[in-house]
Parts: structure tokens; sequence; C-alpha cells
């Protein structure tokens, strides 16, 4: 493998740790507030939908943006009621969120569009398009000798860095973001507290409910992100069926993977979108290592890796102590 | 705890869950511009109009009780298994190897087999979360969907790969032995020139799955090993200090939850497909979580959920192609299912339980019986006061 092919596998990484690592964050949020959230898939298809659809309708992708945002947020709404308020089981309110999804978008894309649960292909200005930023190199002009033949650096910012859409670099920008939020703020003290120990956070007089609302809101409001790159940011170009395809769940995976933290998650999301690159270019892989390795093992990779590290073989990963339980004030 | 009678329970309360699901899915259709209860009649009629609507209507209720059986033995250890769907897949796995490699004189032997080689890979693909959730602690809820997906990619690898027989195209294994085929309810209904059930899939394996709905109930309410998994999930605590042991509970519920599921593969591989196909579970482990939770974890309340999301599955299909509903309609309507009786259980009981109180408390106001006139009405000492 030489320079170029590895920085187009770099840059592919890039793009498909996006949509990972926006839900992931979510994920942290909600989880370490006290939520289990196994509906990250959901709330990222409805959004992936209404944005793309709201984009073909209107023809602007910021409208698309907003839409997708509300309808994940009102997805984070039914979780919320359903876990906080009604203290219901999280992991089936969860469950029913993401086959809602599942369901809804596909039911109205058909009566919108009718055409098999797809959106129509969204054109130049109606998805966000990549950003070259300052200094970088058009590398769509040159061919591979060509680019052999610049600085390896400049390349490497050209290729891998610049060239993307404004999302993918929002979410590399939510993991600090989200750090200074949780480990620098009084409001993430508190979150962190809510789920560890609800019953001290209520004892200090502050709202158990609406911190976890607060968690929930923002994890609908990531996962809209996430949504939206999915089917709204180049080189995508509308909404097709089911098109999450388990992202949320390899979300899930890299959360425990990186133990509920924001910049151990951006390091897993990186490997999780690296393997789903290279389970693209299962020619590469068999070229580099001499061995033909079935695209199918490494689609699964990400899975069995993170059930090695769920089993504690790789350090252990201890969830916050209050997930997945409801809060009840008084007993 | 008995804040209610025993029927509204039972009755009442999925009752109005299933009344809600029903209500937002016909807003659902009213929005897309189609006519809810003209959907409805063409739904029932679609499933049960016909004895070709009640063979798929009875196929896929065979699917569900399957695998809503599998998600309530799991309950009744607190465990929630939402790996149905791989275990079934890798029953499917374990029926294709048995029937591939091993000549059956006849279907009968050739089913016992199968139901063992179904139900050993089912049980294997469980036992693996089972065993990480009591020895690790690794969260059997997402250990399981893992496994859902690493099931999907193994058989994705396999019927691309080294069981798709050389010179074909479809992603499948090689069809199952004449001998192996076992005998639908065509072949078991009609009667000289009565051919009931034509050209459906449904077929022996319903039995076999009611009867694995009688011993799934002797099991949990007969056995000391259902004393004990139901002891257990009540309270691990209480259930430790009775010796009953963390793991061993963990790793049976579970396991036994794997075979149900695996199990499955009977009716859809064997029975049906006469071959593994890429799929073939459709979702069928999945929709265990709904009709576990409408069956309140109880086999005769999974058999009738299970028929009742037959209905809909097999009338959801009829709506696919005669209307412009199309056939994800049921994921919606099968959420809506999970989220009213499941998430949002507590919404829709609380209500019905301060009736019950309200009227409890008047009654115990007002003795039964006539009041005799002239008689003032003795004020009872110690009314119980109306919870809250």
């Amino acid at each position: 493998m030489d320079y170029p092919t590895l920085l187009q596998l770099l840059d592919s990484t890039v793009r498909l740790a996006t949509p990972l690592l926006l839900a992931c964050l979510a994920g942290l949020f909600s989880e370490r507030a006290g939520i289990f959230d196994i509906g990250l898939e959901g709330k990222m298809l409805v959004a992936a939908f209404l944005a793309a659809a709201t984009a073909a309708l209107t023809g602007n992708v910021w409208l698309g943006l907003l839409a997708g945002t509300l309808g994940s947020l009102l997805f984070a709404a039914i979780h919320g009621v359903a876990s906080i308020t009604f203290r219901g089981n999280q992991l089936i309110s969860g469950v029913a969120i993401n086959f809602l999804a599942a369901g809804l978008t596909v039911v109205v894309s058909q009566a919108l569009f009718g055409q098999g649960g797809r959106t129509p292909q969204l054109g130049e200005g109606s998805r966000f398009a990549s950003i070259t930023l300052p200094g970088a190199v058009d590398l769509q002009g040159l061919s591979l000798a060509e680019q052999r033949e610049l600085n390896p650096l400049l390349l490497l910012y050209s290729d891998v860095v610049s060239g993307h859409t404004i999302l993918v670099y929002v979410a590399f920008l939510t993991v600090p973001l989200t750090w200074w939020l949780l480990f620098r703020t009084r409001f993430g003290l508190r979150l962190r507290a809510v789920g560890e120990n609800p019953a001290a956070v209520d004892t200090a007089g502050i709202s158990v409910t609406r911190l976890r609302y607060a968690a929930v809101a923002i994890a609908g409001l990531l996962c809209a992100i996430a949504g939206a790159q999915l089917s709204t940011a180049e080189p995508a170009a509308g909404f097709i069926k089911d098109m999450t395809a388990g992202r949320g769940f390899i979300a899930l995976a890299a959360l425990i993977f990186a133990k509920w933290r924001p910049w151990t998650a951006l390091w897993a999301c990186l490997l999780f979108g690296f393997l789903s690159a290279l389970a693209l270019r299962s020619a590469l892989v068999e070229s580099i290592i001499g061995l033909d390795v079935p695209s199918q093992f490494l689609d699964a990779l990400p899975y069995v890796l993170t059930i090695v590290i769920l089993a504690g073989f790789v350090g252990r990963a201890i969830p916050p102590r209050a997930g997945g339980e409801p809060y009840v004030k008084e007993r | 705890m008995d804040r209610m009678p025993r029927w509204a329970d039972i009755l009442l309360v999925p009752a109005i869950s299933l009344l809600l699901a029903a209500l937002i899915s016909a807003l659902v259709i009213l929005a897309i511009g189609e006519n809810p209860w003209q959907a409805l009649l063409i739904m029932v009629d679609g499933a049960l109009g016909s004895t070709s609507g009640w063979g798929y209507t009875l196929y896929y209720a065979t699917n569900f009780i399957f695998t809503g059986l599998a998600v309530s033995v799991a309950f009744h250890a607190r465990m929630f298994n939402i790996g149905g769907e791989g275990q079934a897949a890798i029953g499917g796995l374990g029926v294709a190897l048995v029937l591939l490699y091993i000549p059956f004189p006849h279907w009968s032997l050739a089913l016992l087999a199968a139901m063992l080689g179904a139900m050993t890979a089912g049980a294997l693909w469980a036992f693996v979360p089972a065993i990480l959730q009591a020895k690790r602690g690794s969260h059997i809820v997402i250990t399981t969907m893992l496994f859902n997906f690493i099931a999907a990619a193994l058989l994705n690898y396999l019927l691309v790969g080294p069981l798709k027989p050389t010179g074909t195209m479809e992603t499948a294994t090689a069809g199952f032995p004449e001998t192996t085929s076992i005998p639908s309810f065509r072949d078991m209904f009609s009667f000289g020139d009565v051919i009931l059930f034509r050209g459906t899939p449904a077929n022996i394996s319903f039995f076999v799955a009611l009867l694995a709905a009688f011993l799934v109930w002797l099991l949990i309410w007969r056995t000391r090993l259902g004393y004990e998994i139901r002891a257990f999930g009540f309270s691990e605590g209480a259930a430790r200090y009775a010796g009953i042991g963390a793991t061993r509970m963990i790793v049976l519920s579970m396991v036994i939850s794997g075979a149900l599921a695996g199990l499955m593969a009977i009716n859809n591989t064997m029975g049906s497909d006469e071959r593994l196909i890429m799929n073939a579970v459709e979702g069928a482990g999945f929709i265990g979580i709904a009709v576990a939770l409408m069956g309140r974890n109880h086999p005769v309340g999974v058999c009738l959920a299970a028929l009742l999301f037959g209905i809909l599955y097999q009338g959801g299909g009829i709506l696919g192609m005669d209307t412009a509903i199309p056939r994800e309609m049921i994921v919606v309507i099968q959420a809506l299912v999970i989220l009213f009786t499941g998430a949002l259980d507590q919404m829709v009981r609380m209500p019905v339980e301060r009736l019950f109180a309200r009227r409890r408390a008047r009654a115990a106001l007002s003795p039964p019986g006539p009041a005799l006139p002239g008689l003032q009405t003795p004020k009872p000492t110690g009314a119980p006061t109306a919870e809250p």
C-alpha cells in the first residue's frame, strides 16, 4: 500500500467515524446521566430521513437539519417520558424507538415520494458540500503520480483534514466541548452525579428529572447531526431505508470500549471507522497481510472487539452506577 | 401489591395498551391519506378470511410463539434477551447442517434431529453472552445485541462462500433432501378433493410450538428449576440467600431461551424454505419481545399475542399489496405495542390502579347489600384508606 492509498483510507475513516462519534457522544451524555439509550439508532434514522426529505422538498439543507433535529428531539422526548417520568424500562423504550423509526421513516417516505422508502436524489445546494480548508490542494484534478510529487504533509492535510462537510468538523469539535461541559462545568458535575448517585443530587436540592431530561435532549440533538451527516452530507445524496445499518449499536459499543470518556470515545470511533473503511476495501487488506480476509469478518470485527472488551480482557469497563435505574424520589 | 383485581392486570391493562397502539397507528394511516377502518378490514380479511390466509397467519404465529417464549423465559430470570434474532438465525444454521450432512430415512427422524440441531445452535449462541454476564458482568442486552450482528455476518459469509453450492446465484444453501420435508397444513388437513391451506407455509411445527408453550408452563410453574428462575428474577439477593446460584440461573435461563429461539428454525428453514436462506428470520426475534410483553410472560398469553401478531403480519403483507400503505406499517404497530405494553406500562397502569383504589374506598364506606329503610348505616370503623 502506498502513501496516497493510505491517505484515502484515512479520509474514509474520518467520514465513516463521524456519525459514530456523534452518536457515541449522544450516548455518553445520556448514560452518564443514568439513562441507557439503545434508541440512538432510531433517533439517527428519523433525523436522517427528515433531513433528507425536508432538503428534497425545500431545497434547503439547513431546514433539513432543523427538521431532523426536531424529529430526533421528539423521539428523545418519548424516551424521556417513558424512562424518566413513567419510570419504564429504558431498554424496552429504546427498542420501541428503534422500531418506530424503522417503520415510520419508510411509511412516510413511501407516502411522500413513492420510491420504496427512498427520498429523491439531493443535488447541489440541497446537501452539505465538502469544504476545502485554506491552503489545501484540490486533489480532484491530480493523478496519483502527481499526488506523490507533493509534500507528504500537505497531501495529508489536503486529503484527510480538508475536504469534509461542516458536520464532520462539528463532530470533531464536539469532543473537546463534551469534555469541557462534563468535567469543567457545574452542569457537567451534576450530570455525572445523577448517573452515579441520583439520591445525593436530589438531597442537594437539584432536580434529578430536569437534569436527566437535559441529558436525553442533548443526546437527541447529537443524534440529529449524526443522522443528517448520513443522508445529506456529500457524498451521500438522500435517505435510503434502514440506512443507519446498526451504527447506533456500533456507537454504543464504542462508548463501552471508551469506558464512557469523550476523548477515548474519539479514538474508539476512529478505530471502528477505520475498520469499516477497511471492510469497503477487502482487496487492499488481502494485499497487505497476504491473506484473504472475508469482508464479513471485517464487518463483524467491531462487535467482536467490543465483546472482548466487555468480557474485561482488556481492562474492565464499569458503567455509571445508576445507569438504567429509574429514580424514585420517595420509597 | 394487589391494587387492582387480577383480571384487570391480565386483561384490562394490555387491552388499553393495545387500544392506544391501535389508535396511534390509525392516526398514522390517516396522516398518509388512507382509511384506517378500511385498512383494518383488509387486514382481518387477508389474515383470517380464508384458509390460505390462516395458513400464513399460523405460520407467522408459530415463529412468534417460539421467539416470544424465548424472551419470556429469560424475562422470568430478569434477563432481557434481545438476541432472539441472532439465536434463531444460528438455529437455522443448526437445522441446515443437520439436514444437509446426515441422511434421514423418514421426516419424523429428521424433524427430531433438526430440533436438536436448532436448539443446540441457538443455545450455544445464547450461552456466550450468558456466561459473560454471569462471570464478567458484561451487560446481557449489549452482548446479545452484538451477537445478532455477528450472527448476521457469519451467515452472510457462509451463504456467500462455503455453504453455497457452486453454480448458483442465490445466497442460500442447497435444498434439503426430499425425505426431510415435514408435513404442511395442506398435507395434514386436506381430505379427498377438498384442498385446504393451499400454497401456505404453515406446517407441523405449529404443534411443536404449542407443545413448547406447554413445556415452558410446566418448567416455570411446576418444577424446582422454574421456581428458582422466578425467585432469582424476583430478587437476586433473596435467591442467593436461599442457595440459588446466580451463575447457574443466568446461564440456564439464557440457554433455554436461546434454545427456544433457535427452535424457530424448524418452522421457517425446515418447514417453509427447505434450505437456509439469508434473512430467514425476518425480524421474528424482535417481535418476540413485543409478544412476551403483551403476553405478560405467560405461555398462554404468549400464544395469544403470537396469534395477534401473526394476524398483523399476514394482514400487513396483504395491506402492502392491496393498498398504498406499505408493509412497514407492521413495524410501526409492533413498535407502538412494545412502547405501550413495555416502556409506558406505568402510564396505562397508574390511572387504572387509581380507579380501582377509589372504587374500593367507596365500597368500604358503604357495605354491600340493600340498605334497610329507617336503619342508619353503621359507620364502618377502621375503614381502609384509599392507597395513593
